[in-house]
């Protein structure tokens, strides 16, 4: 999902704080601390990094090249494993038989299975590939304001973790109730509206 | 600040009131909303709308599609004590047309159809070519973003119990 494709989902945050040192070195150094690996981790099921929107199978974030105008455009990007159940199914049972024809047994205990079974998902993880999934985000450092173009609700929790760790800033989803306080400029009086309202209608 | 997790579940009914309102203003009186976009050409429901129903501790909805859907089943639903959940929404400012979801209880936007933009044909085209995505993307938030907060401010006023729920209510009953 991109800025580029023909449709967009849009997420939009609020960023709070601000960075320590010039914005676009500091962004570049916590782009390429947290860029995903070029080379998988066999054994994991899934990496979450920060990629570059031109080139999202190979990071490239040189000579500031996530910087477009007064915006930053670089993407985060998931690869995870995915093994078909049925797949499973097939060298469990397969295993299983195996086992029963080796020890010369009829029956397993339940954590012989359950071991059998493990030993299927770990082989299968470390032979199938990971499937990458790339989202774009916008982030306008001088309003404070980003926009990550998925509306996944586990993409957007993967987001708010790494932009933590990169760049020591929290991000903020733009709900109903942090829009009206964060960008709808409130009076006292209406925070403290605000506040009962949502109080009242939860004890409904 | 709330937990964002407590202020989620707390505060949905308040996207998705904003939401009814909106059609009601679509409905009603679209010139108003030129004060949050001066080159406001039109702004019409789309072809998908949700509505939900959560009295009595139960959850009905309602859900209405098609290019030349009618919406009076909607209008309905809201006179029974629903509210808009999600709302498709066909959009045109200057020469501009876009088409976006909007969903009440997170203010997502989805489904956002911008209008043609140039080719990439060069790498050189590239930076042109995200620039006027942003600028045109830009508009819509802005745009979502002004309606929101008109929203909110009447909603803590005293004119939303005076005058506005007894105005939607006239409105829904009116098919």
């Amino acid at each position: 999902m991109g800025l580029l494709s023909s449709r967009n989902s849009i997420t939009r945050y609020k960023v709070s704080g601000q960075l320590d040192g010039p914005v676009h070195e500091t962004v570049y150094q916590g782009l390429k601390q947290h860029a995903i690996p070029k080379i998988e981790d066999e054994g994991s099921e899934s990496i979450v990094g920060w990629t570059s929107v031109e080139t999202p199978y190979a990071p490239n974030f040189e000579g500031y090249s996530f910087v477009f105008g007064t915006y930053m455009l670089f993407a985060l990007r998931i690869d995870k494993k995915s093994i078909p159940p049925k797949l499973v199914q097939k060298y469990y049972t397969l295993n299983v038989s195996k086992h029963l024809a080796d020890t010369g047994r009829q029956y397993l205990s339940a954590n012989e299975k359950k071991a059998i079974k493990e030993n299927v998902i770990n082989s299968l993880s470390r032979r199938i590939p990971a499937v990458p999934n790339v989202y774009d985000l916008v982030w306008d450092y001088n309003s404070a304001s980003l926009w990550f173009f998925t509306n996944l609700k586990a993409m957007n929790e993967a987001l708010e973790t790494l932009f933590v760790k990169s760049f020591n800033l929290q991000l903020t989803r733009l709900i109903p109730y942090t829009a009206a306080v964060l960008t709808s400029e409130l009076s006292d009086r209406e925070r403290d509206l605000l506040q009962s309202l949502g109080k009242h209608r939860s004890e409904e | 600040m709330l937990d964002i997790a407590i202020a989620y579940n707390r505060y949905k009914f308040l996207g998705n009131e904003f939401l009814t309102w909106l059609w009601f203003i679509i409905e009603t009186g679209p010139e108003n909303l030129r004060r949050h976009d001066a080159d406001l050409v039109s702004i019409a429901v789309g072809n998908r709308m949700v509505l939900e129903n959560t009295r009595n501790n139960t959850k009905e909805t309602v859900t209405i599609k098609g290019d030349n859907a009618g919406l009076e089943e909607g209008r309905l639903a809201i006179k029974k004590g629903a509210l808009v959940a999600e709302i498709h929404l066909s959009y045109k400012t200057g020469a501009n047309q876009f088409e976006f979801s909007l969903k009440g209880e997170s203010l997502n936007i989805s489904s956002l159809k911008l209008p043609e933009t140039g080719p990439i044909e060069t790498p050189e085209d590239l930076e042109g070519v995200v620039l006027e995505k942003i600028y045109l993307i830009e508009k819509v938030v802005e745009f979502a973003n002004g309606l929101f907060s008109r929203f909110v401010h009447l909603r803590l006023s005293d004119a939303w119990d005076s005058q506005t729920k007894a105005q939607i209510r006239k409105w829904a009953g009116s098919i």
